[in-house]
């Protein structure tokens, strides 16, 4: 699991029509661990797809990652990912498919949202809750914006670590 | 509870281990809130296991909790129905 300032685990993976991502290129790059069914997630979803749109501009991609074992939580199966992609859920943000789930466990991964930003370089400069209340939509994904307006500008974020809050990651037995 | 006029006590926390007891208890997160055995939102053909729920607020909001009107509502409607009982 990469402590704040290392390089990130670099993957590709593909999303829910088969297309393969992979994090880098860019002066910032987010990922979020998410999945279908999550409480948590689901209350944040609006929020980071805000911040997909609102960055798209300045050059930063969100990639989402769901890495749920989909035999006992058959909700966050391919298919249930793409029905969500279909209806428009996921506008500007990749929605991808982690099967072996060695992505998660590379990030070190806990909850969904679990959200991660890195810098042009790679490395990790932001981890935690997109912000502080999954329930108050004005918090508008605080945290997560402050990050990346830090990495943008060349700071360091502050803060650059926050406790991930949401649903446990469902690994496989 | 104490609002209603009811013992907190009586509130019985039961933890739900293994997906064999999620299907044993109709169990299709957590959490769930069952007021005499009636779940305060029926469930909707989700599947049993272990998993987080998801709630409506009456604001429209998605939470992992119900909304505490809700919770009310179906304590009141459970006590109406054990005075009719009694």
């Amino acid at each position: 699991m990469p402590a704040i300032g290392d390089p990130a685990p670099t993957f590709t993976l593909p999303d829910a029509a088969g297309a393969m991502h992979e994090p880098g290129g860019a002066p910032a790059t987010v990922v979020v661990f998410t999945c279908n069914h999550c409480p948590y997630a689901l209350a944040w979803h609006e929020r980071i797809v805000a911040v997909a749109r609102d960055y798209a501009g300045r050059g930063v991609p969100v990639l989402a990652i769901n890495s749920n074992d989909s035999e006992r939580y058959p909700r966050d199966s391919l298919q249930a990912m793409r029905a969500r992609v279909e209806q428009g859920e996921f506008e500007g943000v990749p929605y991808l498919r982690d099967e072996s789930q060695d992505v998660a466990r590379a990030y070190g991964a806990k909850t969904t949202p679990d959200v991660f930003v890195l810098d042009a370089g790679g490395l990790l400069r932001y981890r935690g809750a997109p912000d502080a209340d999954y329930e108050d939509p004005t918090q508008n994904a605080a945290f997560l914006r402050a990050a990346l307006d830090a990495v943008l500008d060349g700071h360091d974020p502050d803060p650059s670590q926050t406790p991930p809050v949401g649903c446990s990651i469902k690994w496989k037995a | 509870m104490a609002e209603a006029g009811l013992d907190p006590n009586a509130v019985v926390l039961r933890e739900v281990h293994t997906d064999s007891d999620a299907q044993r208890e109709h169990f299709v997160g957590s959490p769930t809130i069952r007021i005499d055995g009636v779940d305060i939102q029926p469930p909707n053909g989700e599947p049993f296991g272990l998993t987080c729920r998801v709630y409506h607020r009456r604001d429209g909001r998605i939470s992992p909790t119900p909304d505490p009107a809700d919770v009310r509502e179906s304590l009141a409607t459970a006590q109406t129905k054990s005075t009719e009982r009694n």
